[in-house]
């Protein structure tokens, strides 16, 4: 019984590792091939909160204390409110240094 | 086994790629982000390396804190200076063959200097686990730090005294951050006690598992910075009574151990015995605080001290 | 060959890199980059050392904190040296 559920945990496990690192790739692609400053911090900050959001459970599957687990709920909570304060300040750096975009 | 080096193999290849960037890329500020990437890999190869103490201590200074120091100095660079001089056409490739055979020339002295090292052991080691039970911490790198080569330790925190005092001779004007964001400075203000907390656990954490003097006060260092930036912490200089007690208290107060050990006998920084443990401990409470405002210094700088 | 011979040679690579871009760059916020990766390129060899014995050598990883402050001591002064330089050839001009 035991080692059935090993066997799923581990398997949900690396399959919500293996699709964390899907995202953080698509959010590399798109930071290195979209035009803008914009399209570029809207397609890494999304992809990489989504990414870290499924690696994060992905680790904590495997983690084998209760620390661990609080460890990695504190760097999730500090990375994406970091993440988020410098995509915000980016962002307002570039629109009040270059010309307005235009809005469609 | 092969995973292993798939591992080491992509970290090699990255930080190689990395520096190459760094060196050559053709704007200076996307040079200094590609170098706080380097720092931060370089983290993660101490880790990889069994160094955790290094990987933490990388990452708050040779990643953070070096970085902001870089940006800074952009900052005050004018535009006209930050481009390289003539870093195209064709002579540049004809110019630079000596460089890249001297190179190659150095790589290969440097290569058999290196290749027969890993043959040799050091005795150091072993000497140092022996004699880890006397030294009033659990963890050898902070034994070693602050016990075994606590003479290190001492002209290090000189070193950077130095320096401050140095910095604090040239310059002194940096320009005004201007007005931080309403976002900006409520994710300080939320950063603000958990930085002094973890700090503060690095520190503690110092005398039995990695971490120390030196992790906890380049934390606390780059908190600080975010707080001056930000303006919400009062600007602090050299005038002030207690930065200046700060800055000389961890020297000063390691000075005084030394003396005090040496009028008890046992000779400059050798603690007597079961007095290694509590004296570490003040010490490290001392250098760390610092380490944590000079670094601070030492990166923002002062403002109107020299000419005031 | 062993993870410690890896290791440094990519130190001893690292520590060339950063010469030939001290030689070949001139801008000077450049080269003090160019010296801080010499800088890391020797921390690397001293880390790989540390990993010759079992448990690694705690003198080593010792001296590579000490060297960190160190660097970042002097990396400060040199900026500060090069931020007053250039400030004093732009008043000149």
């Amino acid at each position: 019984m035991t080692a059935w559920l090993d066997l799923v945990l581990t398997l949900l496990s690396w399959s919500l590792l293996l699709c964390g690192a899907f995202f953080f790739i698509a959010g590399t692609v798109g930071l290195l091939r979209f035009p803008d400053i914009y399209c570029r911090l809207h397609a890494v900050t999304k992809a990489d909160t989504l990414g870290l959001g499924l690696l994060l459970p992905g680790l904590a599957l495997q983690a084998d204390s209760p620390d661990r687990l609080g460890t990695l709920l504190l760097v999730w909570l500090l990375v994406m409110g970091s993440g988020a304060t410098a995509c915000q300040m980016l962002a307002r750096y570039a629109r009040e240094t270059e010309a307005p975009v235009d809005d469609p | 086994m092969i995973h292993e080096w798939l591992l080491d193999g992509s970290l090699a290849l990255l930080i190689l790629t990395l520096a190459v960037a760094v060196l050559y890329v053709r704007s200076l500020y996307a040079s200094i982000v590609l170098f706080i990437a380097f720092g931060l890999l370089l983290a993660l190869i101490w880790a990889r390396l069994g160094a955790p103490d290094l990987a933490l201590a990388e990452a708050a200074i040779g990643a953070g804190l070096t970085g902001t120091l870089l940006l800074a100095a952009l900052g005050r660079t004018p535009v006209s200076q930050r481009a390289e001089p003539a870093f195209s056409g064709a002579r540049q490739y004809v110019r630079s063959g000596p460089a890249v055979v001297l190179s190659l020339l150095i790589f290969w002295i440097l290569l058999q200097a290196v290749l027969p090292l890993p043959e040799q052991s050091s005795a150091v080691v072993r000497a140092a686990e022996q004699h880890l039970d006397a030294a009033g911490v659990a963890h050898p790198v902070t034994a070693v730090l602050l016990n075994f080569r606590a003479w290190d330790t001492l002209l290090e925190l000189l070193v950077l005294l130095l320096a401050f005092m140095a910095v604090r001779q040239l310059l002194p004007s940096l320009p005004r951050a201007p007005e931080a964001w309403p976002l900006l400075l409520g994710w300080s203000c939320l950063l603000a006690p958990l930085i002094i907390l973890i700090g503060g656990y690095l520190l503690w954490r110092g005398s039995s598992d990695p971490g120390g003097a030196f992790q906890a006060g380049a934390l606390l260092a780059a908190g600080a910075i975010l707080l001056r930036l930000t303006d919400l912490l009062p600007a602090m200089g050299w005038h002030h009574a207690w930065v200046r007690l700060l800055v000389l208290g961890g020297c000063a107060f390691f000075l005084l151990v030394g003396l005090f050990t040496h009028w008890l006998g046992a000779g400059f920084l050798a603690y007597p015995e079961g007095w290694a443990g509590p004296l570490i401990i003040l010490i490290e409470v001392a250098a760390t605080l610092s380490i944590a405002i000079t670094l601070t210094l030492l990166v923002i700088g002062e403002t109107r001290e020299v000419r005031g | 060959m062993t993870q410690v011979l890896f290791y440094l040679i990519l130190g001893v690579a690292l520590w060339v890199l950063g010469l030939h871009g001290l030689i070949r760059l001139h801008q000077p916020i450049r080269r003090i980059i160019s010296v801080n990766i010499m800088g890391s390129g020797v921390f690397m060899v001293m880390v790989a050392l540390a990993r010759r014995s079992e448990d690694p050598d705690p003198v080593m990883h010792a001296l590579v904190v000490t060297g960190l402050v160190v660097a970042i001591s002097a990396t400060a002064f040199a900026l500060r040296l090069a931020v007053t330089g250039q400030r004093s050839e732009e008043d000149r001009e």
